[in-house]
């Protein structure tokens, strides 16, 4: 990763949140079978850089299920690479921008549990939303509100929230990614006016956006932030008084740490020994703890569960793998006690270990 | 062998099923968007009654208020003016559920101010022996109605024109091809299904609805496998007088070896008939002398020529034995009315043949009615099974559209395919396993559903669960 620079959030809907599932009826390319899926785990673990050429590999970790193909993996550095240098784009990686394009929007390929993720965050977002106005339409209940998808990825949430009605501002630090997303919803004549994409990161448009948005939506996305404390103080510049903050993130437990580090890094060696920090997981009392003193009041913090087998979510009352939780920006103006000069984004060895 | 079949997703289909005369007969409701960019949220094709139905159900949906809908019909804009004296000879028999469907969209309110008959009771016999099921109502509710086929395309159609700023029409249209989007999709090609009309017109849509009969274009553009077989049976239909005015309430069926005889209320004077029977047989009932047909449908009623005393006595100990068990249980059975004349030119046959398609969805296609499945008349339920396909369809879209979902998603589409075929193939199963047991006059299979019969009449909870069931 260059740079380092700012406040960069790689949406994990982005990266590594992925999932298998039988094939179905979806229409989707050949897999590799689960027999070569761990055959080719173990040249994976001596030399994590080398892939099989057989595609897809199915990787497992903390309830969600990660998987890629040896094309996307390669692509990851040159993706890293793009979003802060390169804006023109050469062939070859046009072809990846391709597979990486069909992965985003395969309802039961790589992306499938971000995808049925929907099912419990577009209402959990809606309903919150609601609350806060007297009277809506059913065809188009979020009409009129401005939201902002921080790290959209391909855009994955902001058009269930765009069907809506909703304004919705995706941005994502990859440009790929916003590529993808750019070119989904332009098939969509009345998503591509509600929609518009950005490729940067949050603090970028801190400045121009103050006090601008109903509600922003940090979805799967907190727990590759480097500086939390700062991320949520911009979430609170861009919000309007009284604006809703939206999060889902992965508990920080020792059922997290069992399953995500313990079990998929090291038993299993499908994932690269230091995919995941799991010190940069967040509690929901930790998160609880930085939004409160930044202007948030917190509304609702709720488990999630993900059955891999059915390929669905649920609401569960357990928070100690994932959560969302729903925090309203108060309208009296906070005294921030300090200020941080620490310019925070995704840490950079993570980033390239990924 | 599946999974190979369902990567094989870029197909054309030659429209000829969606046939129709090559006209621009183009009826434009809403022309904010011109040809070759329209992308509609859901596009209905076929118009028939399941069809229009879905698309009325859509348009009258408080989810669907800002969607764009379309439906196709092959054939032109039927108008009925006004009602036709005479009754037409193609009816159907509705159930309470089918008739919440309608109303939930205001057809049903036209239907009752045009014509129905409501019936009350339903007894069904056997020709080859006394055994009979009577299934009624204690509380004065309605079994069902039997509406004409008319009556029901005529509210529909005011329905639908009730939201024609939502819901676009194209009569006389003639499908060339639909196409999906191939199995790798990339960034540049359309997401949504290509369906090109003859006049050259193209449009997209993100869910197609396949409401085209049992020759579905959609159903066979799409790949979906059809398990289906013609019966040895066509039936007869026909519109009858009765020789004297009744109640006329009850719906009369009755199992002859050759296929089941239908009579149904229409009014007090007028029955609608339909006899299954081999095709040789519905073809000299529909080209003999009136009198003789007349003669044909009384003694197919009355006649007791196919009994035999064995299972006449097997049948009455059983009976009796029923009788002692609960004296107050059984229903008395009545006897169905003689009939007296044919309405002129109401006699037809059609073939009949059964059908289910293996699959409901795929992603952004779903069959409903017909183009899902074909049943035989025996259990009036063929439109009813469609009505049910749109309440869950509609049920499960409006849900997906509540939820900013994108609504050709196969999540939600498999839903709806779990839900009705749940449903569909126990009743399509059912129905089958009842014309092929009463297909036969072996004696051992004979004494089976005589005995069979007598006991599910005598066994009051088995009796509801079936109404139960069958009127959904």
């Amino acid at each position: 990763m260059q740079g380092g620079c700012g406040l960069r959030v790689v949406g994990t809907r982005g990266w590594g949140l992925a999932g298998v599932r039988s094939a179905g009826r979806g229409v989707g390319p050949p897999r590799a079978t689960a027999a070569e899926g761990k055959q080719t785990n173990r040249t994976q673990q001596m030399t994590p850089w080398l892939f099989s050429d057989k595609g897809i590999m199915c990787l497992k970790s903390n309830n969600i299920i990660f998987a890629y193909s040896d094309k996307m993996k390669s692509y990851r550095y040159v993706g890293m690479r793009l979003y802060s240098t390169s804006k023109t784009v050469d062939p070859k990686e046009m072809k990846t921008f391709k597979a990486l394009a069909y992965k985003w929007w395969d309802e039961q390929g790589a992306y499938a549990p971000l995808h049925s993720m929907n099912d419990l965050r577009v209402p959990f977002i809606r309903d919150n939303l609601l609350k806060t106005v007297t009277n809506h339409q059913l065809e188009s209940p979020l009409s009129g509100m401005k939201i902002l998808d921080v790290g959209c990825g391909g855009g994955l949430l902001c058009e269930p929230l765009g069907r809506l009605g909703a304004l919705v501002t995706g941005i994502d630090p990859l440009n790929e990614n916003i590529k993808t997303a750019q070119q989904h919803k332009s098939f969509d004549p009345v998503l591509d006016k509600r929609i518009q994409y950005n490729a940067c990161s949050l603090e970028d448009i801190v400045e121009e956006t103050v006090e601008t948005f109903d509600a922003v939506v940090a979805s799967e996305v907190v727990e590759h932030v480097n500086d939390l404390e700062t991320f949520i103080q911009c979430c609170c510049q861009v919000l309007k008084p009284g604006g809703s903050l939206f999060i889902t993130t992965i508990n920080k437990t020792q059922l997290s740490y069992a399953l995500g580090i313990i079990f998929a890094e090291q038993i299993a060696g499908i994932v690269p020994k230091g995919t995941h920090t799991w010190e940069k997981f967040v509690s929901p009392e930790e998160l609880e703890s930085l939004l409160e003193p930044n202007g948030f009041l917190v509304q609702t913090i709720t488990g999630m569960l993900y059955n891999p087998f059915s390929g669905y979510w649920r609401w569960t009352e357990n928070t100690s793998l994932n959560y969302a939780a729903h925090a309203i920006k108060s309208s009296a103006p906070v005294e921030t006690e300090e200020h941080h000069t620490k310019t925070p984004g995704i840490d950079g060895q993570e980033a390239s270990q990924k | 062998m599946a999974a190979c079949a369902r990567l094989t997703r870029a197909l054309l289909v030659p429209g000829a099923t969606l046939g129709g005369p090559r006209l621009p007969g183009l009826r434009w409701l809403s022309g904010s968007v011109g040809p070759g960019q329209a992308v509609y949220d859901v596009v209905v094709a076929g118009g028939g009654m399941v069809g229009t139905a879905m698309a009325c159900a859509l348009g009258h949906n408080v989810h669907f208020r800002d969607k764009k809908i379309l439906l196709l019909e092959a054939g032109p804009n039927k108008v009925l003016g006004k009602l036709p004296a005479t009754y037409s000879n193609r009816v159907s028999s509705i159930t309470p559920g089918s008739a919440t469907l309608l109303s939930s969209f205001g057809a049903w309110d036209h239907i009752c101010n045009m014509r129905y008959k409501p019936f009350r009771r339903m007894q069904v016999w056997d020709a080859c022996s006394e055994a009979l099921i009577i299934f009624d109502k204690d509380d004065l509710d309605d079994m069902g109605y039997i509406v004409e086929n008319d009556v029901i395309m005529s509210a529909l159609a005011k329905q639908l024109d009730a939201v024609r700023d939502q819901v676009e029409v194209v009569y006389k249209s003639k499908v060339i091809s639909y196409t999906w989007p191939g199995p790798f999709l990339d960034a540049e090609t359309s997401p949504w299904v290509q369906i090109t009309l003859a006049n050259g017109r193209q449009l997209q849509t993100k869910l197609l609805i396949g409401a085209d009969g049992h020759n579905s274009g959609v159903r066979r553009a799409s790949g979906i496998q059809n398990v289906c077989w013609p019966y040895d049976q066509s039936a007869v239909v026909a519109t009858l007088h009765l020789s004297e005015p009744t109640d006329n309430n009850v719906a009369w069926q009755r199992f002859l070896p050759s296929g089941p005889i239908a009579l149904l209320p229409l009014s007090d004077t007028l029955s609608s008939l339909v006899w299954s029977t081999s095709h040789e047989h519905a073809a000299e009932l529909v080209s003999m002398e009136e009198e003789n047909f007349l003669d044909a449908i009384n003694s197919a009623f009355w006649s007791d020529a196919s009994h035999t005393d064995f299972i006449d006595s097997a049948g009455s100990v059983l009976q009796y034995a029923f009788t002692l068990l609960q004296p107050t249980n059984s229903s008395a059975r009545q006897l169905p009315p003689s009939v007296a004349k044919v309405d002129p030119k109401s006699r037809t046959l059609f073939p009949l043949g059964m059908g289910h398609a293996v699959e409901y969805v795929r992603p952004r296609v779903a069959l409903i009615g017909d183009a899902a499945h074909r049943v035989h008349p025996l259990a009036g339920q063929g439109v009813n099974m469609g009505f049910g396909d749109i309440s869950s369809l509609v049920r499960h879209l409006s849900r997906a559209a509540f939820n900013g979902k994108d609504l050709g998603s196969l999540s939600h589409l498999t839903e709806y395919e779990t839900e009705r075929q749940r449903h569909n193939v126990s009743l399509i199963a059912a129905t089958d396993l009842l014309k092929r047991l009463y297909s036969t006059t072996l004696s051992p299979l004979v004494l089976l559903r005589t005995w069979g019969l007598q006991t599910t009449n005598a066994v009051s909870p088995l009796k509801e669960q079936i109404m139960a069931f069958a009127s959904k």
